[in-house]
């Protein structure tokens, strides 16, 4: 019991994280119906920018992390243009294919790249604060801070500028969108731009937190995608519910059942999500029809 | 190239087309996008393992591998094949890592990432499959037995209503088909033959570990089975021979492990996204089925 507001406060900044990643995949899903899994990947090679940034070129991090954020903005677009256009009519199992198959090659080529050894983030290392039970660093007061920012900075663009209420118009309706005068494709281009901006800040994040490694696309993909189902996919808001639940869950999961052994920290993310899947596949916030086949 | 090379080549051919075929089945007819596949050849390896080490004979443990695949995958579809394709995959995958992490951490009954050596070789009839060329012949007659039933099964009313189901759900509901029986049923098939194909994996190398099934070799499998034409099973084995040699011969090209993985995964990335946007039903289409009148639209 005493280990439970440090729990809490481990699974929120987390959870943050993957509330991040979650956005990504929320928007994409409201607009196009279609999970894009290369998100992980994407967040992956965002925190891999900001590590080659800083280590290889020297540049102040705060500024090597708004680089790798542009540039991965720009690679969401990219991935969409060559891979998810075409496919926008086919049948939505072409799409998931297409959308691992991204995922493995830009696995593949940061391991050639940079290699397969896990790097630890060089960060400055300070004296953390201790608020009670609960000791806390200040990268990881950086995450906690900067999500919430993310998080507030993009309920701004979805409700206060005028791409913001393109996109809202075409997850809602696209063919009423456009007939009111949306420009469809420039909408879509900037919901990967964001998704995968916010993708390479959760992926920079958990690469801080934890350390990079060319498999870490994975990992964020499977959590982003329980986040999204646990919080309802298709809704912004769940997406940050459902991760900030899930890097909880997940911390005080491993903690009582497990004993603290960090290995079943996926199998618990996995297990959640299962759970989620077979009693309410909408998930916390959304609507039964998007996930039933009948 | 020497003869034995040939040989090891040849039966992991033979391995993975079972693995294929049983892909065929809940992919290319049923359009059931799962990930669980190489997982469920890893319970049927591990399955036929554990027994074999036990002293238990190899038709039983052959038996008992698909069994158990195919009951793992009943239990995999009982929640999710309800689900529409994103939400299955998505699950799919989660049971199949779950099932790896089982691999893996389970070091109790696994012996976790060392694996389990030393499984004993196949013996049928009295006959003891240990050498290469033996076992390319019980594989080769595995794959035979496998790929008639397949064909069978796919040009069957059941194979039928499978490929109903592929291209509009709804309508197949509409005549009034339990859609869902039919999904469950070819994804019990399908996992089956791939605890079937695990059974051979384990016992032609002697020692499995939870490396050779993880969700790279689905990924593998998928290009196999989207290359060799969705629903085609004599496609799925030629496309087969292909990437197994392809994989192979990089293994002699002389470049480091993983640097030859890494190759691999950007080659066989980068062909699944053409061949999904240029080539959805793969290199080689399904056969027609004969009807008796043609239709207006063919003339």
């Amino acid at each position: 019991m005493k280990m439970l507001p440090q729990l809490i406060v481990n699974g929120l900044i987390t959870g943050g994280t993957y509330a991040l990643a979650a956005i990504g995949y929320s928007m994409v899903y409201s607009v196009l119906k279609f999970a894009n899994f290369a998100n992980g990947a994407v967040a992956m090679i965002g925190a891999y920018l900001t590590f080659l940034l800083v280590t290889e070129l020297g540049i102040y991090l705060p500024l090597a992390f708004l680089i790798s954020i542009l540039a991965t903005a720009l690679l969401g677009v990219a991935t969409d243009k060559i891979a998810y256009k075409p496919l926008r009519q086919a049948p939505k199992i072409s799409s998931l294919i297409t959308a691992m198959a991204i995922s493995f090659v830009l696995e593949a080529v940061v391991l050639l790249v940079v290699g397969a050894e896990y790097r630890p983030f060089p960060l400055p290392v300070a004296e953390g604060w201790r608020l009670g039970s609960v000791y806390i660093t200040p990268v990881q007061t950086g995450i906690l801070v900067a999500s919430v920012v993310c998080v507030a900075g993009l309920w701004y663009i979805l409700h206060k500028t005028k791409i913001g209420r393109g996109m809202r118009a075409v997850a809602d309706n696209p063919e009423l969108a456009t007939i009111n005068g949306a420009d469809t494709d420039r909408v879509i281009s900037a919901v990967f731009a964001i998704g995968a901006a916010l993708a390479a800040v959760a992926g920079t994040f958990v690469g801080m937190d934890i350390a990079l490694s060319p498999t870490m696309g994975f990992n964020i993909t499977v959590k982003g995608f329980a986040a999204v189902v646990l919080g309802g996919m298709g809704n912004v808001t769940g997406a940050v519910l459902g991760g900030l639940i899930l890097g909880m869950m997940e911390n005080a999961g491993v903690w009582y059942l497990a004993g603290g052994d960090g290995r079943w920290k996926v199998t618990i993310a996995y297990a959640v999500l299962m759970f989620i899947l077979v009693v309410k596949p909408a998930g916390l916030l959304g609507s039964k029809e998007e996930s039933r086949v009948f | 190239m020497p003869t034995g090379v040939i040989i090891h080549v040849l039966i992991v051919i033979c391995i993975y087309s079972i693995l294929s075929i049983g892909l065929n089945i809940i992919m290319g007819c049923a359009a059931l996008f799962s990930m669980a596949h190489a997982a469920l050849f890893g319970v049927g390896a591990y399955a036929s393992a554990l027994l074999a080490l036990q002293g238990f004979p190899f038709w039983l443990d052959l038996l008992a591998g698909m069994f158990i695949a195919g009951l793992i995958s009943f239990l995999i579809g009982l929640p999710t094949l309800n689900l529409v394709g994103d939400y299955l995959a998505v699950a799919t995958m989660g049971l199949a890592e779950i099932l790896v992490s089982i691999f893996r951490n389970w070091d109790a009954v696994t012996r976790g990432p060392m694996g389990l050596p030393g499984i004993p070789p196949a013996s049928l009839f009295g006959l003891t499959f240990d050498s290469p060329i033996s076992f390319l012949g019980l594989s080769a007659v595995c794959l035979l037995i496998i790929y008639l039933l397949a064909e069978r099964l796919a040009y069957s009313p059941f194979g039928r209503v499978l490929k109903a189901i592929r291209e509009d759900e709804g309508a197949v509901q509409a005549l009034g088909k339990s859609t869902f029986w039919f999904k469950m049923w070819a994804f019990v098939l399908g996992g089956a033959t791939a605890g079937a194909a695990g059974s051979l994996f384990a016992h032609y190398f002697g020692f499995i570990d939870p490396s050779s099934f993880t969700l790279w070799i689905i990924f593998f499998l998928w290009l196999i089975v989207i290359l060799g034409g969705l629903g085609n099973n004599l496609g799925s084995i030629v496309a087969a021979v292909c990437f197994v040699a392809i994989r192979e011969g990089l293994r002699f090209v002389g470049l480091p492990g993983n640097v030859t993985s890494a190759i691999q995964q950007i080659l066989f990335g980068v062909l699944l996204i053409v061949m999904t946007i240029f080539a959805p039903r793969g290199l080689i289409p399904e056969r027609k089925y004969k009807t008796r009148y043609k239709s207006h639209a063919e003339g």
